[in-house]
């Protein structure tokens, strides 16, 4: 599955900084039926966890609720240089991963 | 002396009718969506579409077929081979003998070239193909040529633009160039214009070609929608493509 994950390019230690998140999903709801009136079974996203340096900062348990192909905003706050990485898992037991590198500038 | 100046003047009237009817002033297709809509087509990273032109990238470098052959093998680097491409499509193909849109003239080069099967309509592979090839004429101009071997469907084009069709009875006229900028639903009408196709619908909830697009214009209308690939669908394509001469290109869009 793939997914995308931004971060700055650099933060100063201590700073609140953005992590954004854009998995390409169809998130099926399971309320809808293909072209010959079968029902499509449910299949969402249900989780997302992002760890920073080893360290889980981020947990998201994800509904039918969401759109297709999910976007996630969130914030952390920076402490040492590391990679920045997010892990997810849809119903059919699918799993996606993206990483990123931050460099916190000591201040 | 006389007939030298008539003729002059029939010449310029051809070349006036061969020149599409454009509404004034010109303006893309995201100015007609709200805010939120143009924020997320301006952010690079947040816009759904990136996925597919992502998706493309890598596409672009796979090999494929029993050529073995990857397209950057004969194109190089997309970024420089195929800056302003999609921007003359849909354009007259010599060795297809006809008018062709993009999707077309990548599926040409996969079964010609790769020696592949041809990608379906709408499938992944040519979204993302498609999308990755005409992100690179971001900012080019769209020029598309209507003279020559492309008149006769340029013509088709244009009189499927101002047929009257489906229950409703109405053209493509009638929204894009007499009712644009108002209010149908709960939605502004655009111009038409398919300088930034193909685009991320969020109806759709996926990334949709130019051609699907204009197949729910037909449903909406109520008429009976055209095959995909369908001549037809070729034509309106490249008329809108002459309409919207010079617009600048911004691809992947994202529309509601």
């Amino acid at each position: 599955m793939l997914g995308r994950l931004q971060v700055p390019p650099s933060v100063r230690k201590g700073e609140v900084f953005e992590i954004r998140v854009l998995v390409q999903h169809p998130m099926e709801t399971g309320f809808r039926r293909d072209m010959n009136g079968a029902a499509i079974p449910v299949n969402v996203v249900d989780r997302l966890a992002c760890r920073v340096g080893g360290r889980e900062v981020f947990r998201a348990e994800l509904g039918t609720g969401i759109a297709a192909n999910p976007y996630l905003v969130f914030t952390a706050v920076a402490e040492a240089s590391g990679a920045v990485e997010i892990e997810w898992s849809d119903d059919r037991g699918e799993r996606g991963q993206a990483s990123a590198m931050l460099e916190v500038i000591p201040t | 002396m006389r007939i030298f100046a008539i003729c002059i003047a029939t010449l310029a009237a051809l070349a006036l009718a061969a020149e599409p009817q454009r509404p004034q002033p010109m303006r893309g297709g995201i100015e007609f969506q709200g805010p939120d809509i143009q924020a997320l087509q301006a952010d690079a990273f947040a816009n759904p579409g990136s996925l597919w032109v992502a998706r493309g990238a890598a596409l672009w470098e796979e090999r494929r077929g029993t050529a073995a052959m990857p397209c950057a093998g004969c194109h190089g680097k997309a970024a420089a081979s195929m800056k302003g491409v999609a921007a003359r499509y849909p354009k007259h193909d010599a060795e297809a003998g006809r008018v062709i849109d993009l999707e077309e003239r990548i599926n040409l080069c996969v079964t010609r070239n790769q020696k592949a099967p041809a990608l379906a309509w709408e499938s992944e592979p040519l979204l993302a193909l498609t999308a990755h090839v005409a992100a690179q004429s971001n900012g080019a101009r769209v020029e598309v040529a209507i003279d020559g071997p492309a008149a006769p469907m340029y013509e088709r084009g244009r009189t499927l633009y101002f047929e009257r069709q489906g229950q409703l009875n109405v053209a493509c006229t009638h929204c894009h160039d007499g009712s644009w900028g108002r209010t149908l639903l709960n939605e502004r009408m655009s111009q038409g214009h398919p300088a930034d196709w193909p685009a991320y619908r969020l109806e759709w909830q996926s990334l949709g070609s130019l051609q699907r697009r204009l197949r729910a214009c037909y449903y909406g209308v109520r008429a009976e929608m055209p095959p995909f690939g369908s001549p037809d669908l070729v034509a309106l394509e490249l008329y809108l493509g002459a309409r919207a001469k010079g617009l600048a290109m911004s691809v992947p869009g994202v529309r509601r």
